[in-house]
C-alpha cells in the first residue's frame, strides 16, 4: 500500500536535512508503530506523507498502491484515502465540526465515487461514529477544536478518522496528553476501526498506547532514519532500555532494516 | 514556499466589475465655488431654503482643515479638479425598464442587479443611483400603499419639503466635518425614506450606487425617517468601474429612529480598489450616524465593506432616548494595496441604554485595517451597557491590522467591556483543511467565513447570498 523509498527531506528554503534515507513499507491490513526520541523525524514523516508544503523532497520517493504522490496536493493525497491524525489539531474558529466534516466527508466521497450525503443523511451516519469515541451530539455544534481540551482535540481527530474512513492513517502522537481513560477511549476507536483493508502508523514516544493497540511492526527512527525494526517486543526493550541502548547500535551498524 | 505566496496573492484578484458603460454626460465645469453650487440648485428646481442650506454648508468646508488624523496615507483628492455633478443627458421619467438607457441596463446586468421584474418577486425595491441623478425607483406604489415614501432626495425636496427640512442635518450638521460639509454643499441625490407611524415597510429598500464618469465626485444623501412604533430595513450596495484615477466619495447618511422605532442599515461596499500597486481606486470618505431619538427605538448597522483604495467611515449612534439600542456589526477585508480605518462610535445619552460592537478585519497583501471606535457614557446615562468585540485576522506577511479603542464614562454606573484577538490565517490551518480533503481555495474561504460568521448573520437574507459571492470573489485564485 505505502512504499517510503530512500526518502530524503528538507526544510524548504533552509539547509537542514530532516529525513535522511527513511524506507518504510506498509501493508493493507498492518498496524506499524514508529518510535523515537524528540526530534528523530517521526513527526516530519507523517507530515511529508500527508503533503505538507513547508517541506521539500530532495530525494527518493513516496508510493502509494504502486505511484508517486511527490506530486499531489494534501487534498488530492486526502482523496486517495490518506489520513493523518495531528500532534496538533489546529483550531478553527467559526466552523463547526459539523460542517467541516460534512464538506470533508462529500469532498472525498466525490472524488472516490461515492455517494454524497445530504445534511439529513449525514446526521444519521454520524451518530455511530460519535459513540465510537464517546463523544456526546453537542460536540457536532462546537467550532473545530476551538476551546477543546488537548484530550478533546485528540478524540476529535479519530472521530474524524472514523467519519472519512481513510484507507492509510498516521497517527501522530495521538496518545500524548491523553489520561488513560481517554486512552483507552482512542484505542479502542482505533481498533474498531482498522480491519484487513486498512493500514495505521501510529507514531508515538511512548509503549503506553501499544498495550492497548498491538503492532504488527514496530520502527525505530534516530537522527533522520529508521534504525531498527521489528516486532512488539522492540517496544518493550526500548521502554526498557531507553533510546541511548540504540545510538550505539547505530553507529555500529550504520543503517539498519 | 508556494502557499504563502498563494496567501499574499490572496484578494489581490483584478477588480471583476471594471467595465465602464458608455453613455452621454451633461457635465458642469470641474472646481467648486458659490455660483456652481447657486447653478446646481437652481438645475435641480431646489427651493431657497435648499440652496441657502448648501451655501452655509460651503462656506463652513472652506474654512475647514482637511483631516489627516486617519491611519492612512494617500494623495488628498485635488478638489479644485473634481466634478461636482454629472447626470445622463435627456433624462426621461422612466415608466418601465424598457424606458432606460439599455447600455445602463446592461451594466445592472452584469453585476447582477436585480431590475427585473421577475428578480424583483424576491422582495427587493431598487432605487437605482446611476451617477448622480435616480433613474428607476421601482415598487414605489406598493410602498405607497403602506404610506412609506421611498424616493430620491431630489425628489423628496420638491414633494415632501417639511420632513427634509425637519430633518436633514439634524443627525450629521452642514458642518459637522470636512467630508460632510463638502457633501451638504454639493450632494447631487441619494434616497430619501419616511415610515409614518405604525408601521412595518413591506419588503427590504435597497439602493445600489455607481460611479460611472471619470472625475465625477460621488455625493450621496440618505434620509431615513422612521415614526414611532415603525420597522424599516434599508440595504446599500455598490460597486464601480475601473478607473486609473482616485475618486471621491463622501457621502452623508442620516437616520433618525422615533419612539420603539427600529432601523436596520446594511451596506455591502465593493467600491473599485485600485491596482496591486495602490494605483487609482475609489475615495470613500463617509460620514453615516444615526438618532435614537425616542425611547425604546433601536438603530443596527450591518456592513461588509471589501472596496475601496482608502475607506474612512464611522457608523454611529446616538443613544438619546431611554431604553434605546445601538448596533454596529462590520466585516472589513482590505487586500493588496487597500487602506481602511474603520469603526463606529456610540455615544449613549439615554438612561439604560445599550450598545454593542463587533467588528471583524481581514488584512491581506500589503494592506492596512484599522479598528477605530469610541464608546461614550454621558453623565445622565444611568446603567448604560457597551460590549465591543474586535477581531483582526492577518492572511500573509506584509499587512498591517491595527484597533484603536476610545472609551470615555462620565457616569459610574456604565458598563463598558472590550475584547479583542487576533490571529493569522496560517499554513498549518489550510494544511489541517487539505489533509480532509478540501481545497485550498474552499479551506480560505472556509476559514474566513467561519471569522466572519457572527457579522454575516446580521445581513438581511437578500444580500446574504451576495455577500458570500462577494467574499468568494476576494478570495478566488489564491491558489499560486
Amino acid at each position: 500500500m505505502l512504499e517510503i523509498k530512500d526518502l530524503h527531506v528538507t526544510v524548504e528554503g533552509e539547509d537542514i536535512t530532516i529525513l535522511k534515507g527513511v524506507n518504510l513499507t506498509v501493508n493493507k491490513g498492518e498496524i506499524h508503530a514508529i518510535m523515537g526520541p524528540n526530534g528523530s523525524g517521526k513527526s516530519t514523516l507523517s507530515k511529508v506523507v500527508a503533503g505538507h508544503p513547508e517541506y521539500e523532497v530532495i530525494q527518493g520517493d513516496i508510493l502509494y498502491n504502486g505511484e508517486s504522490i511527490l506530486e499531489l496536493d494534501p487534498d488530492e493525497r486526502s482523496h486517495l484515502g490518506i489520513f493523518l491524525a495531528f500532534q496538533y489539531p489546529v483550531e478553527v474558529p467559526g466552523v463547526t465540526n459539523n460542517t467541516l466534516l460534512r464538506e470533508s466527508y462529500n469532498t472525498i466521497a466525490k472524488s472516490r465515487g461515492r455517494e454524497e450525503l445530504d445534511p439529513l443523511e449525514f446526521d444519521d451516519y454520524i451518530q455511530d461514529k460519535l459513540e465510537l469515541v464517546e463523544m456526546s451530539p453537542t460536540f457536532l455544534s462546537r467550532s473545530v477544536n476551538t476551546g477543546f481540551s488537548g484530550g478533546e482535540k485528540k478524540r476529535n481527530e479519530i472521530f474524524q478518522m472514523a467519519v472519512l474512513q481513510p484507507s492509510l492513517s498516521f497517527l501522530d502522537e495521538t496518545d500524548s496528553g491523553l489520561d488513560i481513560d481517554a486512552l483507552k477511549i482512542v484505542a479502542n476507536g482505533i481498533n474498531q476501526l482498522h480491519g484487513k483493508d486498512d493500514a495505521v502508523v501510529l507514531v508515538t514516544h511512548y509503549q503506553r498506547i501499544l498495550d492497548y493497540i498491538i503492532p504488527d511492526f514496530v520502527h525505530v527512527m534516530m537522527d533522520g532514519k529508521i534504525i531498527k525494526s521489528g516486532d512488539k517486543s522492540l517496544a518493550l526493550e526500548l521502554e526498557k532500555q531507553g533510546y541511548e541502548w540504540l545510538e550505539n547500535y547505530a553507529t555500529v551498524n550504520g543503517e539498519a532494516k | 514556499m508556494s502557499e504563502t505566496k498563494a496567501l499574499e496573492s490572496m484578494i489581490g484578484e483584478e477588480y471583476k466589475y471594471g467595465f465602464t458603460t458608455d453613455v452621454e454626460y451633461e457635465d458642469f465645469p470641474k472646481g467648486l465655488n458659490e455660483e456652481i453650487i447657486r447653478f446646481l440648485s437652481k438645475k435641480k428646481k431646489e427651493p431657497e431654503w435648499m440652496t441657502e442650506f448648501r451655501l452655509k454648508a460651503y462656506r463652513g468646508w472652506k474654512e475647514m482643515e482637511e483631516p489627516s488624523w486617519f491611519n492612512a496615507t494617500y494623495e488628498s483628492p485635488d478638489f479644485d479638479n473634481v466634478q461636482y455633478y454629472s447626470s445622463p443627458k435627456d433624462r426621461p421619467e422612466v415608466e418601465s425598464l424598457d424606458d432606460i438607457d439599455p447600455k445602463i441596463k446592461e451594466t445592472y446586468d452584469k453585476l447582477g442587479i436585480p431590475l427585473e421584474e421577475q428578480k424583483m418577486l424576491s422582495g427587493v425595491a431598487v432605487d437605482a443611483v446611476f451617477d448622480s441623478v435616480s433613474i428607476f425607483t421601482t415598487f414605489k406604489e406598493k410602498l405607497a400603499e403602506a404610506g412609506v415614501i421611498f424616493c430620491s432626495i431630489s425628489e423628496a425636496i420638491q414633494k415632501y419639503p417639511e420632513l427634509v427640512k425637519k430633518y436633514m442635518g439634524s443627525v450629521v450638521p452642514a458642518r459637522d466635518n470636512f467630508y460632510a460639509a463638502l457633501n451638504s454643499a454639493v450632494f447631487s441625490d441619494g434616497s430619501f425614506c419616511y415610515v409614518p407611524k405604525d408601521t412595518i415597510c413591506p419588503m427590504e429598500l435597497s439602493t445600489y450606487f455607481r460611479i460611472n464618469n471619470m472625475d465625477s465626485g460621488q455625493f450621496e444623501r440618505t434620509l431615513i425617517i422612521c415614526e414611532e412604533n415603525s420597522h424599516v430595513s434599508y440595504l446599500e450596495g455598490c460597486t464601480a468601474p475601473m478607473y486609473d484615477k482616485n475618486q471621491l466619495h463622501a457621502a452623508v447618511v442620516e437616520l433618525v429612529a422615533l419612539e420603539n422605532a427600529e432601523i436596520k442599515y446594511s451596506t455591502i461596499q465593493n467600491w473599485y480598489s485600485g491596482d496591486e500597486n495602490g494605483k487609482g481606486g475609489i475615495f470613500n470618505f463617509v460620514t453615516k450616524r444615526g438618532i435614537c431619538k425616542g425611547d425604546n427605538s433601536k438603530i443596527s448597522w450591518t456592513q461588509l465593506e471589501t472596496g475601496s483604495a482608502v475607506t474612512l467611515k464611522y457608523p454611529s449612534v446616538i443613544l438619546k432616548g431611554d431604553n434605546s439600542i445601538g448596533e454596529f456589526f462590520s466585516v472589513a477585508v482590505t487586500g493588496q494595496m487597500q487602506q481602511a480605518d474603520t469603526g463606529t462610535k456610540m455615544i449613549h445619552l439615554g438612561k439604560n441604554t445599550k450598545s454593542t460592537i463587533i467588528s471583524k478585519g481581514i488584512s491581506a497583501g500589503r494592506s492596512n485595517n484599522s479598528y477605530r471606535g469610541e464608546v461614550k457614557i454621558s453623565k445622565k446615562a444611568d446603567n448604560a451597557r457597551n460590549y465591543s468585540q474586535c477581531d483582526s485576522m492577518l492572511i500573509g506577511q506584509t499587512c498591517g491590522a491595527h484597533t484603536f479603542p476610545y472609551i470615555e464614562s462620565s457616569n459610574p454606573t456604565g458598563k463598558i467591556e472590550h475584547e479583542a484577538t487576533t490571529s493569522r490565517v496560517g499554513e498549518d490551518q489550510i494544511f489541517y483543511l487539505q489533509q480532509r480533503g478540501i481545497s485550498e481555495d474552499d479551506a480560505i474561504s472556509l476559514i474566513v467565513n467561519g471569522f466572519c460568521k457572527e457579522v454575516l448573520k446580521e445581513l438581511p437574507m437578500e444580500f446574504a447570498v451576495e455577500a458570500n459571492k462577494l467574499l468568494d470573489i476576494k478570495l478566488e485564485g489564491s491558489v499560486g
